[in-house]
């Protein structure tokens, strides 16, 4: 049956030359070499179960009175948005599950690839000849994090509503045409008109998936066409000859293990572990707004950068220049990002490195890289955890104001502190390595008794 | 004789299958057999067609509670035990294998012959600066073009359509029901929301944030003598950082940390003093809180006595402060 179908595949397609090729294709094999499947199979739950979500939902701000089974809103005012969505969650069959399943895979989509790009920044697999497949994925993660606001702001509660908000005075304090491309997105002062959120669904669930499914499909064909990389650590590893298992029969049954147990994960979490309760929050209205409001832990670093910037408005005069949100929403942004974009040009430039590399680095093999690498990560995770501040002196009682003090030097110093800690450390490491691999080498040339 | 035809028949056998072994040499290597690990993967699958079934079972049958939980667990385990499975059979049935490869290097005789052939085409081309303006020229124009409907999008260029509000002298004050308010209801050490009678309650410019202080410890700002009628002030609702509702009123219940009552928006703490025309005591905030002057009409309801002191909502660039 195998050669028949073979057979018809290569008769029709030419296949059979791709199909050897493709079946004994080498993969190195590494626990982290799996983060950016976690990412992709996340990706196709979100298209699959996000499908299904748009059978139901209605991307409308129409308004209409809720007449549903949830006891609380019933007879209360809010959008057809809002109301699809209460509907779908709690008087459709599966369609909380459905839905919850979306929002889980969506966190996780986020938080694979962020682990994913840390293990490409610290092993130095961005360099050449690998520094287009690091620039689309630093893009997908720009446009996963797009993504993901604009999916859970679709809905139209109270939480994500406030979110809007901030997004809108985020986009109003761009220099020059900050109000100008306000006015063009909303199409009218906030909230916008009747068209801002069938302009949100379909950037969603269209123009986005389309370009981060464009973009992943280069992704993976750079991988295959440059082979992937892998760690020194082994016989026959080197700059020139990739050593690892065969896509068949060796890896395929573990990527298709993989894709099963996240597909697991986040349907049990989906079914199991409630998330965004949105008939909990009330619809959004503008003169409402509560406590204790966070956004999705992906975009907590922009509300720790909102919250600790000090309240410069920079004016002249009577005029506004540059409005507060600028520096937290926009500057901070873009900065690490720009980084992220720059990185391989600034490490090859900086080094005169300019080979091609195939091997992989141990975090401890380029001490620099590693140390700036985790002062920039500290600098991001301590703004993201100023974000959470409201809900740490409400659980502990700290003051905020005291904690918006130490944070604005901490946000500064500590990173400092972790780069010469991190560089010491590798430094520490490599020369551990170093005594240890000369005593072997003597011990073996009969220098040195072995260590009984 | 049919013990030698036996024998000979044995060696051509022999012979010709010792060619075909030759001839087709393993690529996969030979692997050990594991009957026990087959018997695992066949249960796995078993279970998971089990729990498969299970989800059809609670979707179809309504009397089983909490639906969502028992759809979740029986979707997620099904693809558990399937992951399983799959780790098994790559694990311990699939041969165990390493192979190499080379990496992939430059095709530098590939460049060289693309470059020639851009480089010998350009020959029959005379005024190619030219030409290439010309293109270059054309397509930003046409792109241009193209891009040109995304205006009308919004009205990007309206922009003085932001400091339009919905209040003006004479507009009652009423709350989300629609009912007006009295100046005699107004009390201390709580706080309204009101909204102009007649327009629009969800657009920035709406809603308010009604207080009342005792009029001896007011400090208003020049120019808002009269603003405040028996103590009572208002103020735009929405945050002028980043466009949240101030829904949080901090009348003081420990004197040294809070010595004042505050208006304090919940998304990024910028606290302001309505005592002190909206002042920003605290947080982000750029400017302060606008203020709308209040009157009491002949029915003691209130209503607008103006405008509102300053651009409401978040700022822009260029946005006039006053």
């Amino acid at each position: 049956m195998i050669r028949g179908v073979v057979r018809y595949l290569d008769q029709r397609a030419g296949a059979a030359p791709l199909l050897r090729k493709a079946l004994r294709y080498v993969f190195p094999d590494h626990w982290s070499f799996y983060l950016g499947e976690i990412a992709l199979y996340a990706f196709l739950i979100l298209v699959a179960t996000g499908v299904y979500l748009t059978f139901f939902f209605e991307p409308s701000t129409a308004q209409t009175v809720y007449h549903g089974s949830y006891e609380p809103l019933r007879g209360q005012r809010m959008s057809e948005a809002y109301r699809s969505v209460v509907d779908l969650s709690l008087d459709r069959k599966a369609g909380l599950l459905i839905r919850q399943t979306h929002h889980w895979a969506a966190d996780v989509f986020v938080v694979a690839i962020v682990l994913h790009l840390l293990r490409i920044f610290f092993t130095g697999a961005f360099r050449k000849p690998r520094q287009l497949t690091y620039y689309i994925g630093v893009t997908m993660l720009v446009l996963a994090l797009l993504e993901g606001f604009l999916g859970y702001s679709l809905v139209d509660d109270l939480l994500s509503g406030m979110g809007l908000a901030i997004a809108y005075s985020v986009a109003l304090s761009l220099p020059f045409f900050g109000a100008n491309l306000a006015l063009l997105l909303w199409g009218a002062p906030f909230p916008g008109d009747s068209s801002f959120f069938p302009r949100m669904y379909i950037v969603h669930v269209l123009i986005l998936p389309l370009l981060i499914g464009g973009l992943l499909a280069l992704h993976l064909t750079l991988i295959v066409a440059r082979k992937h990389t892998q760690f020194r650590a082994g016989p026959g590893r080197e700059e020139r000859t990739v050593v690892g298992l065969p896509a068949f029969p060796g890896y395929a049954p573990r990527t298709i293990g993989l894709a099963f147990a996240v597909a697991a994960v986040l349907f049990l979490l989906g079914g199991l572990v409630q998330v965004n309760p949105i008939w909990e929050w009330g619809p959004f209205h503008v003169a409402e707004a509560t406590n204790g409001a966070q956004p999705d832990w992906y975009l907590g670093w922009l509300i720790g950068g909102l919250r600790l910037v000090p309240n410069w408005d920079w004016t002249i005069g009577d005029y506004t220049l540059v409005p507060n949100p600028f520096w937290g929403g926009v500057a901070f942004p873009l900065v690490v990002f720009a980084l992220l974009y720059a990185w391989p040009s600034l490490e090859r430039r900086v080094t005169g490195d300019d080979r091609v590399h195939n091997l992989l680095d141990r975090p401890r093999d380029h001490p620099w890289r590693t140390a700036i690498g985790a002062a920039l990560l500290t600098w991001v995770a301590l703004v993201f955890l100023f974000g959470a501040a409201d809900r740490l002196y409400a659980s502990f009682g700290i003051s905020y104001p005291a904690q918006l003090w130490v944070f604005r030097v901490a946000v500064w110093v500590l990173p400092v502190l972790v780069l010469v800690v991190a560089r010491r450390v590798c430094l520490g490491l490599q020369e551990r390595e170093r005594i240890e691999h000369d005593r072997e080498r003597a011990e073996r040339e009969g220098e040195l008794e072995p260590a009984r | 004789m049919s013990r030698i035809r036996m024998a000979i028949a044995g060696l051509l056998f022999l012979l010709g299958f010792r060619r075909a072994q030759r001839a087709r040499r393993r690529i996969v290597p030979e692997g050990r057999e594991d009957r026990r690990t087959e018997t695992l993967v066949i249960l796995l699958l078993g279970a998971a067609a089990l729990c498969a079934a299970g989800f059809v079972a609670v979707y179809a049958l309504d009397r089983i509670p909490r639906q969502t939980q028992f759809l979740g667990l029986s979707t997620g385990l099904s693809f558990a035990c399937f992951a399983a499975a799959s780790i098994l059979v790559g694990k311990r049935l699939v041969a165990e294998e390493e192979i190499k490869g080379p990496y992939p290097t430059e095709h530098e005789p590939e460049q060289e012959e693309v470059v020639r052939i851009v480089e010998e085409s350009k020959d029959t081309f005379t005024r190619r600066r030219l030409l290439g303006l010309a293109a270059g020229g054309a397509g930003a124009a046409l792109s241009a073009a193209i891009l040109a409907p995304v205006v009308s999008l919004g009205p990007f260029l309206d922009t003085d359509r932001l400091y339009v509000t919905p209040w003006r002298r004479g507009r009652r004050l009423v709350d989300d029901r629609g009912r007006p308010f009295r100046a005699a209801d107004v009390e201390t050490g709580t706080f309204y929301t009101a909204y102009p009678e007649g327009a629009d309650p969800e657009q920035v410019g709406a809603p308010l944030v009604v207080v009342r202080l005792d009029p001896r410890a007011l400090r208003l700002p020049d120019g808002r003598e009269g603003w405040a009628p028996h103590g009572i002030l208002a103020y735009s609702k929405v945050c002028t950082h980043a466009g949240c509702a101030v829904a949080l009123y901090r009348t003081p219940l420990y004197e040294p940390t809070s010595p004042r009552p505050a208006l304090v928006c919940p998304c990024h703490y910028s606290t302001f003093d309505p005592a002190a025309g909206g002042a920003v005591l605290f947080g982000p905030a750029g400017r302060p809180l606008p203020q709308l002057p209040l009157l009491v009409d002949g029915a003691g309801h209130l209503r607008a006595a103006g405008g509102f002191s300053g651009p409401v909502g978040p700022s822009w660039w260029g946005v006039r402060k006053k």
